[in-house]
C-alpha cells in the first residue's frame, strides 16, 4: 500500500516530468511542452536547439537563407498569433489532448527530438499524419504540410499544390488559400473541427503550415515550370523566416524530383532526420505507415513473405499493418527453397512466430537472438567485403524477414540494436572467427544479462512485496510474473492467486495450469469479472511488453484496464519488466503504434459451433472487426515499475532509458 | 536450407509389366511424352534443389536414366545417378548411399511422383516443428477412366480403401498412425499412450502417403543401421518412427551436448534451464512435450521425437505412378485438368499437336489430346483423350479414344483402340481392336483381332 501511496503522488504526470530532466535530453522536451509555454523565447530558442542538427546536413536549397533566416525568424514566427483564421483547419478528433499539449511552442523541436531519439520512431511519424499540418510547422516546414497532403491523398496533394501556386505571391496576404487545402487535407483526416483551447499554437501553426505551403509551390514551381520566377524569388524571401527549419527540411526534399513522391519521402524521413548521425546507425528505420499506398506497394515488392492486406479494417488503424491471415503460411511453405540467403534458423523462427508458435516479449526476443547466433556461426564473409558492414546487412535482412513474419516486439527491437552496434564497434584488427565467436558470446552476454539474470534480480525485488495473506491478481501470462509466484511459493510465502484471462488467446490458462501444478492456489476468472474480483485483491503483478519514457506501459491488450479497476479498488498495480524492454519513444495512446492480430480469432468461439453469427464478416462491408494486440496503461495507473535497477516509480522510467542507453549498453 | 534431395527412380517395376522393360525403366516411361522422371526433376528444380541424388535400381537401369538425365539436364540440375542392386527396398536403397548424405536434413523423393506440391511446403513444416520425419500427405486419387460413367462408380465401389490408413492428431500437424491399407485386415492397433497424450486422434482413409519424406538425417542412418531388417521406408522406418514417436529410441542430436555441457558448467546450464523454460512456456506446445514434461513436470524427461505431416490441398495435383491404371490416368490427367504439369501450351482446341504431326483430311483431333513429333495419320481418324507419341504412322479410319500410344507406332486402318497402353516400335495391323489392353514394346497384332482387357507382350 505504501508504495500505492507514495507513487500516487507522483504521477501527477505531465507537469511532473518537466523537471526531471535538463533541457539537454530529449525525450521529456516533448512533455515538457505545457509548463514552457511562454511562446516567443521557447520558438526562438527551438531553431537554436534544431540549428545542431542542421550542421551535419547539406546546405540549404537557397545561398541566401541560412544568414538571413535567424533575423527574420522570429517576427514571422510572432506574427501569426495575430491571425485567427484558420484555426478550425487543424486539429483531428481523438488527439485533441495530446495536440493541445504538444502544441505549444516549445513542442515542435522536442516532437522531432521524439523522432530522432525514438528508436523507432514509428510512432512519431504516426502522429504527423494525424495531427494536421499546423503543429509541426515550426519545426519542419514541410513535414506537416507534406504529411497532410499524403494522408488526405492524391487529391488533396494536388490541391495543395495548387493553392500554393496560388499563394505563392505573397503568403502573408493570403492565407486563405493554404488554409483551404489546410481544410482540404483536414477534412480528409479530421472528425472533430473545433478547438478552442488550443487556439493560439494552432494559429501559430497554420502560418508556418502557410509557409511550408509556399515552399511546396515553390518546389512545385520548379518541377513543373509553371510559376514564374519572380513568384519564386517572392515566396523564397517570405519564407526566409523558415529557413532553418528548411535547411532541415529541405535536403531530405531535395533528393526527391517530384513533390509528390517528396511527399512520401518526407514522411520517411520526418522520422529520422534529425538523427544524430551517430545515433542514426542504432535506430531500425520508421516504421510504415500502412495506409500509405505508394509504400505499401513498394514494401510488398520487395517482402519476402507475400502478403494480401486484410479487407475490412478498421479505419482507425489503417496504418498498422494487416494482412490477410491464414494465406501467408501456406505461401511462405511453398517457398521454402527460395529463400537462399535466409539462414535456416532464422527461418524457422520466423515460420514460428508467423504460425504463432512462440509468443511473449522475452521468448520471442530469446528465440531471434538464438537464430541470430546460428546465422553468425554459419556466416562467412563473402571475398572483398568487410564482416562489419556485410553482417550488418545480413542480419537487417534476417530482421526485414522477422518483420514481415510478425511485427518486431520493442524488446526485440533494443536486442537488434545492441547486436548491430556490437557488430559496428567490432575492432577491424579482429580475424572473422574471431569476431563471430566474440558475438556470439555478446549474445550469450545480452541473453544471460538482460533477460535471464535481470529476471532473478527482478524476483527477487518482488518478493519483498509479497506477503503473508496477500492475494495477488496477474493478467494473461507474463513469464516474469510467474516466476515471481512460483518464488515466493518456494520461499513457503502463503498467498493465493487470481489469473485474470481474456479472449481470445487464453494464454493464462497455461499459466494457471503451471501454477496448479506447482501447488500454488489460484482463482481463474476472465476480464470480465475484473471489477468483481479486484476487491478480494491486495496486489497486481503484470508483465509488459515495453515501458515507454513517460511512464507508460506497453503490454497485452487488457492490462490498461485491470490497472485502471486495481486504481479504483485502491489497490497497488505494479508492473515487472526488465529493462531491456524499456524505450524512450513517448506514446500517449495505443493507437499510433499497435499490432493488429488475426480478426478470426475474435469472431470464432472455439468450441461452439452454434455461435456463428460473425461466419463471413469479411464480405460484410460495413463491418470491422479489430483485435488489438497490445495497449497503452497510462503512468498514473501503475503504483511501481519493478525492473532489474530496482523498484522505481513511471516517473523515473527515462532515468532509466538514457542510462541504459548511454552507459550500459555501449 | 540445409537439405539434400534423394530421388529414388526406382528400377523395372513388376507392376508396370508390359510398359517397363529393360530398354525403358519405369523412371523413363513416358507420361505426355517426356519421361515420369522429368517431372518430379523439375518440381525439384522449380524449388530451386538443384543437387539431386537419384537411385536407380540395376546398373543398366542407371545407365539409361542418367544417360538421358545428363542429356536432358546438363546444365540445370547437378544430378548424381547412384545404382544399386535389383530388388532392393526403399530403406536398402538408402543405405546403400548413406555415405553421399551431409546434410542435416534429407528429402526423399519417389521418381513416379507426379505433383506440383512444392516440396519447400514440406520442407517448411519438418523445419517448424523440428521433426524427425515429416512426412506427405495428398488425397487419394479417385482412380478409374474418365468417362465419369456408371465405370466410374463401379470401380470406386470395388477397390476398398486400399491406400493408408493414416491417424492425425486434432491440428492435422502430427502423424500419429500410419498403415497401408493393403496390410490392415480387420482392425487396426493404435497405441494407449499416444491416444492417452494426444486426447483425440482424427484416422483417415482417404489420404494417400505420396512418398515425399523429409528426414532428419541423423536419425534416418541410426535406424537404418540399427534395424537392418527394415526394407521399406514406407512399411517399416515411416511406421517404426511413428509408432515409438513417445518414446524415442533415436538419439536426437544434441542431446547429448546438452549433458556434456551440464556435467562441466552447472550455473550456464541452470541459466539454459531457466532459458527453455521460459521459451517453452511461451510456445504453444505440441502433445510431444506436454507428455515429454510428464503430468507434473518434474519426472525425468521422456524422449520424444515429433512426426508430422504435410497434407497437400486437395486443389493441388499429387498422383503415384505406381500401376498401369495410375500411368494411363496420369497420362489423361497431364494433358487434361493437370495440363500445368505437363509444361506444354495447348492449342486453342485445348489440345497439343506438334507442327510436324500431318493429319489426314476429315482426321479430328479432340480436346485433352497429344500428338507427337513426326506422327502421321490418314483420314478420317479420329483421337480423343489420348497421347498420341513421336514418329507414329496411323492409317485410316482410326478411333483412338483414352488411350496412350508411344513413340514408333504402326497403326493399320480402321483399329479401334480404347482405354489402352500401346508401347513403343508396336505394330498393329488392320482392323484391330484393342478394348483395356497393355500391349508391350515391340508387339505385333495381326490383322483382325480383337482383344479384351488383355496384356500383350513379347514372349
Amino acid at each position: 500500500m505504501d508504495a500505492r501511496r507514495a507513487s500516487r503522488m507522483v504521477p501527477d504526470p505531465k507537469v511532473r516530468h518537466v523537471g526531471f530532466f535538463t533541457p539537454g535530453a530529449p525525450p521529456d522536451r516533448a512533455q515538457s511542452g505545457p509548463p514552457e509555454s511562454s511562446s516567443p523565447p521557447v520558438s526562438d530558442m527551438s531553431p537554436a536547439s534544431n540549428s545542431l542538427s542542421p550542421v551535419m546536413i547539406p546546405p540549404p536549397r537557397h545561398a541566401s537563407e541560412p544568414l538571413s533566416s535567424r533575423p527574420v525568424a522570429v517576427p514571422v514566427m510572432a506574427s501569426p498569433l495575430r491571425r485567427p483564421s484558420n484555426v478550425d483547419s487543424v486539429p483531428v478528433g481523438s488527439y485533441n489532448p495530446s495536440e493541445s499539449l504538444l502544441g505549444t511552442s516549445p513542442v515542435p523541436s522536442s516532437s522531432s527530438r521524439i523522432g530522432d531519439r525514438d528508436g523507432f520512431s514509428e510512432e512519431s511519424s504516426g502522429w504527423f499524419p494525424r495531427s494536421s499540418s499546423g503543429k509541426f510547422a515550426s519545426s519542419f516546414p514541410s513535414g506537416g504540410f507534406d504529411l497532410t497532403a499524403v494522408k488526405s491523398g492524391d487529391f488533396a496533394a494536388a490541391a495543395a499544390a495548387a493553392a500554393s501556386n496560388s499563394t505563392a505571391v505573397s503568403v502573408a496576404k493570403k492565407p486563405a488559400g493554404v488554409s483551404s487545402t489546410e481544410k482540404g487535407g483536414g477534412a480528409v483526416t479530421a472528425v472533430q473541427s473545433e478547438l478552442p483551447s488550443s487556439k493560439k499554437p494552432l494559429k501559430e501553426k497554420t502560418t508556418k503550415a502557410e509557409r511550408r505551403a509556399l515552399q511546396e509551390s515553390q518546389r512545385a514551381a520548379k518541377v513543373f515550370g509553371k510559376g514564374s520566377k519572380a513568384e519564386g524569388k517572392k515566396s523564397a524571401l517570405v519564407s526566409t523566416g523558415t529557413a532553418l527549419g528548411k535547411t532541415v527540411k529541405q535536403p531530405s526534399q531535395k533528393k526527391d524530383d517530384t513533390p509528390l513522391t517528396s511527399t512520401a519521402a518526407s514522411d520517411k524521413k520526418g522520422g529520422d532526420r534529425p538523427t544524430e548521425k551517430d545515433r542514426k546507425k542504432d535506430v531500425p528505420p520508421p516504421r510504415m505507415q500502412f495506409d500509405d499506398k505508394n509504400r505499401v506497394d513498394k514494401a510488398k515488392r520487395r517482402a519476402v513473405v507475400k502478403q494480401t492486406e486484410a479487407r475490412n479494417r478498421v479505419e482507425l488503424f489503417r496504418h498498422l499493418p494487416q494482412y490477410e491471415h491464414g494465406t501467408q503460411l501456406p505461401d511462405l511453405e511453398l517457398r521454402f527453397f527460395q529463400l537462399d540467403p535466409m539462414h535456416p534458423a532464422v527461418y524457422k523462427v520466423g515460420l514460428q512466430f508467423l504460425a504463432g508458435d512462440i509468443f511473449g516479449g522475452n521468448a520471442r526476443c530469446v528465440a531471434m537472438l538464438r537464430a541470430f547466433q546460428e546465422a553468425i556461426k554459419d556466416y562467412s564473409t563473402p571475398p572483398e567485403k568487410t564482416l562489419v558492414r556485410d553482417l550488418t546487412a545480413k542480419i537487417s535482412s534476417y530482421v526485414s524477414f522477422l518483420t514481415e513474419c510478425r511485427p518486431l516486439s520493442i524488446s526485440m527491437g533494443n536486442a537488434i540494436r545492441v547486436l548491430k552496434n556490437r557488430i559496428a564497434k567490432l575492432p577491424l584488427t579482429l580475424s572473422e572467427s574471431e569476431a563471430k565467436s566474440s558475438l556470439c558470446s555478446d549474445i550469450d552476454r545480452f541473453i544471460n544479462e538482460k533477460i535471464v539474470l535481470a529476471d532473478k534480480v527482478i524476483v527477487r525485488y518482488a518478493n519483498t512485496k509479497i506477503r503473508d495473506g496477500d492475494v495477488l491478481l496477474t493478467y494473461g501470462s507474463s513469464s516474469l510474473v510467474e516466476m515471481i509466484l512460483l518464488y515466493a511459493h518456494e520461499l513457503g510465502k502463503q498467498f493465493r492467486v487470481v489469473i485474470v484471462d481474456s479472449r481470445p488467446k487464453l494464454e493464462g490458462q497455461a499459466l494457471l495450469r503451471r501454477l496448479v501444478e506447482k501447488g500454488l492456489s489460484c482463482t481463474y476468472t476472465h476480464i470480465n469479472a475484473a471489477s468483481y474480483i479486484m476487491h478480494e485483491v491486495t496486489r497486481v503483478f503484470l508483465g509488459a511488453s515495453s515501458v515507454l519514457s513517460n511512464g507508460t506501459v506497453y503490454s497485452r491488450v487488457g492490462t490498461a484496464c485491470i490497472a485502471m479497476v486495481a486504481h479504483a479498488f485502491r489497490v497497488p498495480v505494479l508492473i515487472c519488466c526488465e529493462a531491456y524492454k524499456f524505450h524512450e519513444r513517448v506514446q500517449l495512446d495505443s493507437i499510433c503504434s499497435n499490432e493488429l492480430g488475426d480478426p478470426d480469432a475474435i469472431s470464432k468461439v472455439p468450441g461452439r459451433m452454434d455461435v456463428n453469427y460473425l461466419d463471413n464478416w469479411a464480405n460484410k462491408e460495413n463491418l470491422q472487426l479489430l483485435n488489438l494486440i497490445y495497449d497503452a496503461t497510462p503512468s498514473d495507473y501503475i503504483s511501481m515499475i519493478i525492473t532489474d535497477y530496482g523498484m522505481v516509480p513511471p516517473t523515473s522510467v527515462p532515468v532509466i532509458v538514457r542510462e541504459y542507453r548511454e552507459h550500459l549498453w555501449i | 536450407m540445409d537439405f539434400q534431395v534423394v530421388v529414388l527412380a526406382g528400377g523395372t517395376s513388376k507392376n508396370l509389366v508390359p510398359l517397363v522393360s529393360q530398354e525403358v525403366p519405369k523412371a523413363l516411361l513416358p507420361v505426355a511424352n517426356r519421361p515420369v522422371l522429368s517431372y518430379v526433376l523439375e518440381l525439384l528444380e522449380l524449388s530451386n534443389l538443384k543437387d539431386l541424388i537419384v537411385v536407380v535400381e540395376g546398373q543398366d537401369a542407371a545407365l539409361r536414366v542418367g544417360g538421358w538425365i545428363s542429356g536432358a539436364y546438363v546444365d540445370r540440375l547437378h544430378v548424381e545417378v547412384a545404382a544399386v542392386p535389383e530388388d532392393v527396398g526403399t530403406a536398402d536403397a538408402l543405405r546403400a548411399i548413406a555415405h553421399h548424405l551431409t546434410a542435416n536434413n534429407i528429402l526423399v523423393v519417389s521418381g513416379d511422383l507426379v505433383c506440383d506440391v512444392p516440396p519447400g511446403a514440406v520442407a517448411a513444416a519438418h523445419r517448424r516443428h523440428d521433426a524427425v520425419v515429416t512426412a506427405m500427405l495428398c488425397s487419394a486419387p479417385v482412380s478409374g477412366p474418365s468417362e465419369s460413367g456408371p465405370a466410374g462408380g463401379k470401380d470406386k465401389t470395388k477397390k476398398p480403401g486400399r491406400y493408408n490408413i493414416i491417424g492425425l492428431d486434432p491440428t492435422k500437424q502430427f502423424l500419429l498412425y500410419i498403415a497401408t491399407g493393403a496390410e490392415v485386415e480387420k482392425d487396426i492397433r493404435v497405441q494407449k499412450s499416444i491416444l492417452r497424450a494426444v486426447g483425440q486422434m482424427e484416422m483417415r482413409a482417404d489420404l494417400m502417403d505420396a512418398h515425399l519424406y523429409a528426414f532428419k538425417r541423423s536419425v534416418l542412418q541410426e535406424v537404418l543401421d540399427q534395424k537392418s531388417t527394415f526394407q521399406s521406408l514406407k512399411q517399416d522406418v515411416l511406421p517404426y518412427l511413428v509408432r515409438s514417436q513417445l518414446r524415442s529410441e533415436v538419439l536426437l542430436n544434441g542431446t547429448p551436448q546438452a549433458e556434456d555441457n551440464g556435467n562441466e558448467k552447472v550455473a550456464s546450464q541452470n541459466s539454459q534451464v531457466v532459458l527453455s523454460r521460459l521459451v517453452a512456456n511461451a510456445s504453444t506446445p505440441s502433445f510431444h512435450e506436454l507428455y515429454a514434461l510428464g503430468s507434473n513436470g518434474s519426472a525425468p524427461v521422456r524422449r520424444t521425437h515429433k512426426c508430422c505431416a504435410y497434407i497437400a490441398s486437395k486443389t493441388k495435383y499429387c498422383v503415384r505412378l505406381n500401376s498401369i491404371q495410375a500411368f494411363s490416368d496420369i497420362n489423361r490427367d497431364v494433358i487434361g485438368e493437370a495440363s500445368h504439369l505437363s509444361g506444354y501450351s495447348f492449342s486453342a482446341h485445348n489440345n497439343i499437336i506438334h507442327p510436324s504431326a500431318e493429319l489426314g483430311l476429315k482426321t479430328t483431333v479432340g480436346p485433352h489430346c497429344m500428338l507427337g513429333e513426326g506422327s502421321q495419320m490418314g483420314d478420317k481418324c479420329s483421337v480423343k483423350r489420348s497421347v498420341i507419341g513421336r514418329h507414329c504412322r496411323i492409317g485410316s479410319n482410326v478411333k483412338v479414344v483414352n488411350s496412350v500410344v508411344m513413340n514408333h507406332v504402326t497403326i493399320g486402318d480402321g483399329c479401334s483402340i480404347q482405354g489402352s497402353v500401346i508401347c513403343s516400335n508396336v505394330q498393329l495391323q488392320e482392323r484391330v481392336v484393342l478394348k483395356d489392353c497393355q500391349v508391350g514394346a515391340g508387339f505385333v497384332i495381326t490383322a483382325g483381332c480383337v482383344y479384351k482387357g488383355e496384356s500383350l507382350a513379347r514372349k
